[in-house]
């Protein structure tokens, strides 16, 4: 295990729920500035190895480290999004009644996010200017003024995920980015994860294999909240036991 | 400046001068410059119970803050509505003196409860800036306790209307006892002046009025300062999805106990100002329902809407006003229908009436969606 140039890193985490092992002695490392995809079967505890490292939930043993090994386990919520760790929901988690700007802009990083400051607080030219280029990057530059609750699923996602960058995130969690989308939009969300590649490490979780294809690099398999193999997708396509598992188990289904 | 959110139209500004205009000035002119049989003449009475709906519409404001525009529903506004009401009542009690029934320095009740000395916490109310201070204080300073456990235990949803609703009653039962020294059931009341102006003079009635709606506007324009910052948006934030506030790095606790110490302060506001204007605080006042219709006002008025949360106490109390006068006995039912209906048919009452109206004529002329060049911050 290397501890150097690893952004995240889990070992033997444990996630009990009354017996159930959602994550059973996980180990998990994510490099800096990687695109790392977390495929595996329903309840292979993907989303809860997210909930276990933006503090959602606690694990019942087991070491999470974050950076230079800043340990996050018994860190708030709230500490851990502001060491730089923004969270992207399976379902589009927006403000509906807000503007699509007014979301972007409650999202931006800021030195104080108190009620007094907030209240007082008036947005810089240089937050203005990074929230339109942010519409720019998410695609919705024409949809500044609108309505997010009127905006079409695909949009709210990518709306979500500027909201997330804006927090400048070292380490960003994508939990199915594209779940319910159209070819289009999976094809257009898979470019944009590519390119926020650039300058932060993601975390994505899928489950639909063509787009886990068009962006992975590294592919994490779980299975009973462990990992059971890492590799490129031809690697993870050619192993037998994921074939056993996953692979078959879906191809049956079909 | 447009912010394409809720309330603030684009007519909000001018709406806000003619309203205020007919308030401050108009209603006052008819009352005093029509002779008394004049058609346009406006009744010391009539003026006296409008200054009444007014004072009612500064809680209503606070209320619409928390429950509107935070999605917060409180059922106990009544207790802070009542903590400043009775702060006021206290000082209008010592002023009393010598012209009571009994013609005793202590209240009336005291003298009826054989109390011999007054109870230390009624003596910082000798002071009028005092009982100005307490009335809006001591409920803000209650809520920021209740509050800061409530929220720090993260209740929420039905809970917390529940708990509030159980603080309502639990208020009520203590300011109905004898031995709290608030006068039980029958409160407070038998008022004769205040900083030395004779109540039952229609000129310091006239004065009160005005206060209350300088009271209004001040109140107004705070709550339309807070929700048009960026912490306003929080609020609404927390309504839509609370979950990713708090993964944007706020602590939604905070802005929840924010809003609620300001409705408290606005609601005891209301209470001190309606005490003198009404001349009777009663434990009645406060307790679960009154609490409850409190809500009621702001659904029909249009939650999320500060103009409906105005419109909606001064049109139901004005309903209520009159038709208690030929149904004395429907009006519970007439309340309850009105919520059900309003809630069913009208989720945004009034305001959202007048505003499906607009949208309707206006529908013609542009096409809604998407909009124009971003315009900086909003």
């Amino acid at each position: 295990m290397t501890e150097r140039g690893s952004i995240i890193q889990l070992e033997g985490v444990v996630v009990d729920y009354d017996g159930f092992k959602a994550l059973n002695k996980l180990n998990f490392i994510v490099d800096y500035k990687e695109l790392r995809v977390v495929i595996g079967p329903n309840g292979a505890g993907k989303t809860t190895l997210l909930d276990v490292i933006c503090g959602k939930t606690k694990p019942a043993s087991g070491r999470v480290f974050f950076g230079e090994r800043v340990n996050l386990i018994g860190k708030r919520e709230d500490e851990i999004v502001s060491l730089g760790i923004g969270r992207k929901f399976q379902a589009p988690s927006i403000y509906g009644n807000l503007t699509v700007w007014e979301n972007l802009d409650l999202s931006l990083k800021r030195s104080s996010k108190g009620v007094f400051p907030t209240l007082i607080g008036k947005s810089t030219a240089e937050e203005r200017a990074r929230i339109a280029q942010n519409l720019e990057t998410i695609g919705l530059k024409d949809y500044a003024h609108t309505r997010a609750g009127s905006l079409s699923h695909g949009q709210k996602q990518w709306l979500e995920i500027g909201m997330v960058i804006l927090q400048d995130p070292a380490l960003l969690l994508v939990d199915e980015p594209v779940a319910g989308m159209t070819d289009k939009e999976t094809e257009q969300t898979g470019r944009l994860l590519q390119s926020l590649a650039e300058k932060h490490a993601i975390v994505v979780i899928e489950h639909d294999m063509d787009f886990v294809r068009q962006i992975a690099r590294v592919v994490t398999v779980l299975h009973e909240g462990t990992v059971i193999f890492e590799g490129t997708v031809e690697q993870v396509q050619a192993n037998e036991r994921v074939r056993e598992i996953y692979l078959g188990r879906q191809k049956v289904a079909h | 400046m447009t912010d394409g959110t809720t309330n603030t139209n684009r007519g909000g500004g001018l709406a806000f001068w003619v309203v205020g205009f007919v308030l401050l000035v108009a209603m006052p002119l008819l009352n005093v410059m029509p002779p008394e049989d004049s058609w346009l003449h406006l009744s010391d009475f009539s003026l006296n119970r409008f200054g009444k709906f007014l004072a009612f519409a500064i809680l209503a404001l606070g209320l619409d803050l928390i429950w509107g525009y935070t999605g917060i529903l409180s059922l106990g506004q009544g207790v802070f509505f009542g903590l400043g009401a009775y702060c006021m009542g206290m000082h209008l009690m010592l002023t009393i003196g010598k012209e009571s029934v009994y013609g005793s320095d202590l209240p009336d009740f005291m003298v009826w409860n054989q109390v011999k000395a007054l109870p230390f916490f009624w003596k910082p109310f000798f002071s009028f800036p005092g009982a100005v201070l307490g009335s809006i204080l001591v409920p803000m300073l209650f809520a920021s306790v209740f509050g800061f456990f409530a929220f720090r235990s993260r209740i929420k949803g039905v809970y917390f209307a529940i708990i509030t609703q159980a603080l309502a009653l639990a208020a009520w039962l203590v300011f109905n006892r004898n031995d709290t020294n608030l006068g039980g059931t029958n409160g407070l009341t038998d008022f004769k002046q205040v900083i030395g102006y004779r109540l039952s003079d229609a000129s310091t009635q006239l004065g009160l009025y005005i206060l209350t709606v300088l009271c209004l506007g001040g109140a107004y324009l705070l709550c339309r300062w807070i929700i048009a910052s960026r912490a306003g948006r929080v609020l609404i934030a927390v309504r839509d999805s609370e979950q990713r506030v708090v993964f944007s790095g706020y602590t939604p606790a905070n802005y929840k106990l924010f809003v609620f110490v300001v409705a408290a302060g606005l609601a005891g506001l209301a209470g001190m100002l309606y005490v003198p204007q009404v001349g009777i605080i009663t434990p009645a006042q406060i307790g679960v329902l009154p609490s409850l219709e409190m809500v009621i006002w702001v659904a029909v008025g249009g939650r999320g809407s500060l103009s409906g949360a105005v419109l909606g106490a001064v049109i139901v109390n004005y309903g209520r006003s009159i038709l208690t006068n030929y149904f004395p006995g429907l009006w519970p039912f007439i309340l309850g229908g009105l919520f059900v209906l309003v809630v069913l048919l009208f989720p945004d009452g009034l305001v959202g009436i007048i505003r499906k109206g607009k949208s309707l004529l206006g529908q013609r002329k542009a096409s809604v969606g998407k909009a124009p060049v971003p315009e900086g911050e909003r």
